[in-house]
């Protein structure tokens, strides 16, 4: 017997019965679109994760105050050190390998024009961010390429504080107040949304000292260091921390390597989607079930059929072959319907949602298919053999 | 060759045994047309399940052609019914998705016979039945004298030495029942084993012997056109 005749003769005993065959093809389908969709969303949040950092620059490392690794007894104090801008140029000093530092601090204030008022976030920090992080001046130019000390008093407005508050009218030269301070504005930030948590849309940037000024403040927020690309950021990583806590007299910071934290939560992400995969499956293993069901239902109503196919000289292993073979279908059917579903379901997602990068890995995709088509195999199994096995003559009589 | 020796098939039926076939001894020439007769329950199903193959006999021994029945192991007992064996069953056991040339096509399929000679056989199996009009039908759409020739196809189309025929024209009108017995006397006289088995003395009588089965067992012998020394015996067993 060939496979397609094998092939032709199961599909023929599939469509004989179409409402059974849709019903246990859904289960399938749906467990089918089920791996998909939940994995397009664990996967899409991975991506999402991954482009934010990305969006932030390469071969940063951050210094944070404080010592998060409680590896021993925190120094005299038990009070970390302020992170300083003494840190931060001592930094460009001392090590060689750092392309640049840019100080960070933060905080919220009156942005205010004529009449116009808006309570936004102040960042404060120098012309080295926007290279590092790689941000983009629709108008006008940065904060201008000065000394960390010395604090002029120029803004960079977001796009959205830009509309705000001046209501239609060029922002790059205008006077604002900020908190009681008047700044001139210098440029406008081009658009680009929230990133880890900071509204790049709805903030004023203003040099570094000019911040601790207005905050009246010392210490700063976070350092940021960008390595000249072909430094080890490892290396980097500990020679930053060996200055720092030099300096401190303790270890009182704490250094991340931005690739670290990206493998990090990669990590955490790509075993959530694998676990939301995992979940669906067990919807699959539900529609095996469903399939069986079905399948036994086909042996026993086709108990004669089975007779006569002996009767006719239709061996055991064919017998076995045909009801497997159907189960395979209706799987690899569903499996491929289920496919198409998902697909237009991530689809639909991605279109209502363009932001959030929804799409199911390959290795989901292939994963759902094959584990249908052996799920179907699987539960088709035991019917099957029971029809190879049924003695010919009691099968003829239908009993 | 057909060959039985000492056969009996009994059945356990809770404690009690029912002795379905009791010391059967009968030998059937290859071409030869036979006749198995007897009341309701005498037997004649079991004693053509085993001629088919399809049953083993308790004891005794079954030889086809020399070879011991007993001895066969799966795989040759199919291919013994694939291609030595024909069956028409009294309810013609068509399947009813499949057209009747599908029907008829469906021990090819699983002998691996290609598909372009499958095509051919069919046609001129249907042909031979006279229903070649009726080649795309359903088994739905077929009256029941065009199933039972559609089921005759079916058991020839693999050109078997020996056909088993048990009421062949058990659910037919008399006029389709000639139609298939005229059928069936045609394939014999080209060499065919003709096993028929029958209530119905019109049948009987075409053939060349007549065995008539009483309790399990072979109570006469007689040759077909002395059907009516025995006509008498059947009617008092039928009453009783
Ligand atoms: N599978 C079985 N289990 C138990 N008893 C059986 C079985 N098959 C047949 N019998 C018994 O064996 C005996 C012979 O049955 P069989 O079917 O051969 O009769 P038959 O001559 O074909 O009768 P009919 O003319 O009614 O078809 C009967 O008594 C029947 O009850
Ligand atoms: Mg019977």
């Amino acid at each position: 017997m060939t496979l397609a005749d094998l092939l032709r003769f199961s599909l023929k005993g599939l469509t004989g019965h179409g409402l059974r065959t849709a019903l246990s093809l859904l289960g399938v389908v749906i467990g089918v679109a089920a791996v998909l969709i939940l994995t397009a969303l664990g996967e899409g949040a991975r991506r999402y994760v991954i482009d934010q950092f990305a969006s932030l620059g390469t071969n940063l490392l951050i210094v944070v105050p404080g010592k998060t690794e409680t590896t021993g007894t925190v120094g005299a104090g038990g009070v970390p050190n302020d992170l300083t801008l003494q840190d931060a140029e001592a930094l460009v000093r001392g090590i060689p390998e750092i392309e640049r530092v840019a100080p960070l601090t933060m905080g919220t204030e009156q942005v205010a024009f004529g009449e116009r008022r808006r309570q936004v976030a102040i960042l404060g920090t120098t012309y080295d961010y926007m290279l590092a992080r790689q941000i983009e001046v629709a108008r006008g130019s940065f904060l201008p390429d000065e000394e960390m000390h010395r604090g002029s008093p120029v803004a960079v407005v977001g796009p959205k504080l830009a509309r705000e508050v001046f209501s239609g009218e060029d922002p790059v030269g205008q006077i604002i107040r900020v908190g009681g301070w008047r700044m001139r504005v210098v440029g406008v930030l081009a658009w680009q949304g929230v990133k880890m948590g900071v509204d790049f849309d709805d903030l004023a940037m203003v040099p570094v000292s000019t911040a601790m000024q207005i905050f009246n403040r010392t210490s700063l927020f976070r350092i940021l260091i960008q390595s000249s690309s072909h430094a080890d950021i490892d290396i980097l990583r500990d020679k930053s921390r060996r200055l720092l806590t030099e300096r401190h007299g303790e270890e009182d910071i704490t250094v991340i390597s931005q690739d670290a934290l990206l493998t990090t939560f990669s990590g955490i992400l790509g075993a959530l989607t694998l676990a939301l995969g995992a979940i669906a499956a067990i919807s699959l293993t539900v529609a095996g079930i469903g399939i069986m069901n079905v399948m036994l239902v086909s042996v026993s109503e086709r108990t004669r059929e089975v007779g006569l196919l002996k009767a006719l000289g239709v061996g055991r292993r064919q017998i076995l072959s045909v009801f497997l073979t159907e189960a395979a279908l209706l799987s690899t059917f569903g499996g491929l319907i289920g496919l198409v579903m998902g697909w237009l379901a991530v689809g639909a997602l991605v279109r209502i949602y363009p932001a959030f990068p929804a799409a199911a890995p390959n290795w989901a995709v292939a994963a759902a298919l094959a584990v249908s088509i052996a799920v179907g195999v699987t539960f088709g199994l035991l019917p099957a053999r029971r029809a190879s096995r049924l003695d010919p003559v009691v099968a003829l009589a239908g009993r | 060759m057909i060959k039985l020796s000492d056969i009996s098939r009994t059945f356990q039926v809770g404690d009690e045994p029912v002795h379905a076939l009791v010391d059967i001894n009968e030998e059937i020439r290859q071409g030869e047309h036979v006749a198995i007769m007897g009341p309701s329950g005498s037997g004649k199903s079991t004693l053509l399940n085993i001629l088919g193959c399809l049953d083993k006999p308790s004891t005794g021994s079954y030889y086809l052609d020399d070879r011991e029945v007993a001895e066969l192991d799966e795989a040759a007992l199919t291919m013994v019914r694939r291609h030595q064996i024909g069956f028409v069953f009294q309810f013609f056991h068509l399947v009813h998705r499949l057209s009747a040339a599908e029907n008829v096509e469906l021990p090819m399929i699983f002998a691996g016979q290609p598909r372009a000679e499958r095509r051919g056989r069919v046609a001129k199996a249907l042909d031979a039945v006279g229903l070649s009009h009726r080649a795309d039908h359903l088994p739905d759409q077929l009256s029941g004298g065009e199933r039972q020739r559609v089921a005759l196809a079916r058991a020839t189309v693999m050109e078997p030495e020996i056909l088993l025929t048990d009421e062949p024209t058990g659910n037919l009108d008399s006029a389709s029942g000639r139609v298939v017995l005229d059928l069936l006397d045609r394939m014999n006289d080209e060499g065919l084993t003709l096993i028929v088995v029958t209530h119905d003395p019109k049948v009987a009588h075409r053939a060349d012997r007549i065995l008539v089965l009483v309790d399990g067992r072979i109570e006469r012998r007689v040759a077909g056109d002395q059907i009516s020394e025995i006509l008498a015996m059947l009617a008092d067993e039928d009453e009783t």
